[in-house]
């Protein structure tokens, strides 16, 4: 039987910003198909975690692979042949303000050269992904918070990325919008399989991704039967810049760690 | 002030020229690196040059006005007033058309730039151009460098042509000089040296201008406080450098081309 090779591997990673170390000796992977849920309270360096797992930061100490390759010296030029296979969804979105939304989405296609028509077919369709085809022509000035998450979910994922990063997808957002957004996490990871990792400090977002799946006839994230959970669906704690915890949902709520049973209750 | 506080600063000051020089050299090679940005290089040539038109026109005619206006008077108290056209066009050639084009420009551009690359820092908007696997030296810095030097040469060819016609404006309408002697005096006295150093600085000048404009618009932390400081930071120090390259390059000038 051929064993996947992960998607993303971090050894002994340790960063610092002129002060404390943000993060220190973390080790975690993330396989094919599969979505971790890195948990954590804010500014534990959940977000400074996602941006090393694709070379936006470089970490002080230890080694990150990426598709494989290690690229924790990577030249940027080598670490951009990398990132177009990533597709990674930011905090506030960080649409580019002076283009319309059907130039955010495609601008990866554009950057490529390929076919004006190609480019605004496959951005149709990936509004279409999100449900907002109705904004092509608008500035994303124009848009809410929730539809701008949303094209943004558009532009990461247009390109049929390997691996995905989400970076707090629902921070700030109401329940109805952050439902939304959930249900598009679901329905991309149940859908295409993308394998993903999401940071999130809402323990609620995370719950539903672990305990829902995507039903493509009824066109809607539903239940799973019986209680089931989520199989390819895991977690990662974050706290003071350890990894504290790394497992099954079941793990988690089980966990007699004092600090996750206080995070979780 | 501490001897280890001093020694952080100087620090910080040499290792920010490490950085900038790191930043110019990256602009530069990228010129000779695929993909090229050939839309963003007109775009910001639009922006830079057309955009700078109005204000390099008017700064070009009322200095040569005042130049003219000023050494009028000066030069008749000689009996040498016939000599207005020489003193502006190598005034202007020179000198100021050069200088002032880049300050107006800077003031205009180098703010510009900075407050625009530092609000897509702080929005995470560069971060989002990396991520989608483009180079945001090749896409932002690279043509808006490119762009900067090869209008500031045009305009500074706009800023002489309008401070020269600015002079005879004020020589003919306002000293009651002949149009026809200002003109071939200001024409006679130029030689292929005044011309060189005249179009040589502004390429340095429009270099300064986009490498000091992004490099601080790159740089910023700190929020919308961050973009502001950087504003005014790229528009202070492309300032100066201007006025201080203006002084060694004329050196150079002088050296290289020495007048007949």
């Amino acid at each position: 039987m051929k064993v996947s090779a992960p998607v993303v591997v971090f050894e002994d990673v340790s960063i610092r910003f002129n002060g404390p170390p943000v993060l220190e000796n973390v080790s975690f992977q993330v396989g094919q198909a599969e979505t971790r849920i890195l948990l954590g309270p804010a500014g534990v360096g959940k977000s400074v975690l996602l941006k090393l797992a694709n070379g936006l930061l470089r970490p002080d100490s230890g080694r990150i692979f990426l598709f494989g390759e290690e690229i924790t010296h990577m030249r940027e030029e080598e670490l951009l042949r990398l990132r177009i296979r990533t597709g990674m969804v930011f905090q506030e979105s960080a649409l580019f303000d002076s283009l319309t939304v059907r130039d955010n989405v495609g601008y990866q296609l554009m950057e490529r050269n390929l076919p004006e028509d190609e480019v605004s077919r496959r951005v149709r369709e990936a509004l279409q992904f999100v449900e907002l085809g109705h904004t092509y022509d608008l500035l994303p000035a124009s848009l809410s918070g929730g539809m701008r998450r949303r094209v943004a979910i558009a532009r990461a994922i247009i390109d049929q990325p390997e691996f995905l990063l989400y970076d707090s997808p629902t921070g700030g957002l109401d329940p109805v919008t952050s439902h939304t957004i959930n249900e598009l996490v679901v329905k991309e990871r149940d859908v295409y399989a993308t394998p993903a990792l999401l940071v999130t400090h809402r323990l609620q977002d995370a719950f539903t991704m672990t305990t829902h799946r995507y039903d493509k006839e009824q066109e809607k994230m539903v239940p799973l039967p019986d209680g089931q959970i989520e199989p390819n669906t895991s977690f990662l704690v974050l706290h003071e810049g350890k990894l504290i915890f790394d497992g099954s949902t079941e793990a988690l709520l089980t966990s007699e760690d004092p600090f996750i049973r206080e995070f979780i209750a | 002030m501490t001897l280890e506080q001093l020694e952080s600063i100087a620090k910080r000051q040499i290792l920010a020229v490490q950085e900038y020089y790191l930043f110019c050299l990256q602009s530069v090679t990228n010129l000779f690196r695929a993909p090229h940005y050939v839309a963003d290089i007109l775009t910001q040539a639009d922006l830079i040059g057309v955009g700078s038109l109005p204000i390099v026109v008017l700064t070009g005619f009322f200095t040569g006005g005042v130049l003219a206006l000023q050494s009028a008077a000066s030069l008749a108290q000689f009996g040498a007033q016939a000599y207005t056209g020489r003193f502006v066009s190598l005034s202007m050639i020179r000198e100021l058309a050069p200088v002032l084009t880049g300050l107006m420009v800077s003031g205009r551009n180098a703010s510009g730039m900075a407050s625009e690359l530092g609000s897509m820092v702080v929005t995470e908007q560069i971060d989002a151009m990396r991520a989608l696997g483009t180079d945001p030296m090749k896409k932002l810095v690279t043509p808006r460098m490119l762009s900067t030097v090869l209008m500031l040469f045009l305009l500074t060819i706009v800023a002489d042509t309008v401070g020269t016609a600015g002079g005879a404006f004020v020589a003919v309408f306002i000293s009651g000089q002949n149009g026809t002697q200002y003109f071939t005096s200001a024409y006679q006295a130029l030689v292929w040296a005044d011309i060189a150093q005249g179009l040589t600085k502004p390429l340095f000048f429009g270099f300064i201008i986009a490498t000091v404009g992004c490099y601080f618009g790159m740089k910023t932390t700190g929020g919308t406080q961050g973009v502001g400081r950087a504003t005014t930071e790229a528009v202070v120090v492309s300032s100066v450098l201007i006025i201080f390259s203006d002084f060694l390059l004329s050196r150079a000038m002088l050296w290289l081309l020495p007048p007949v």
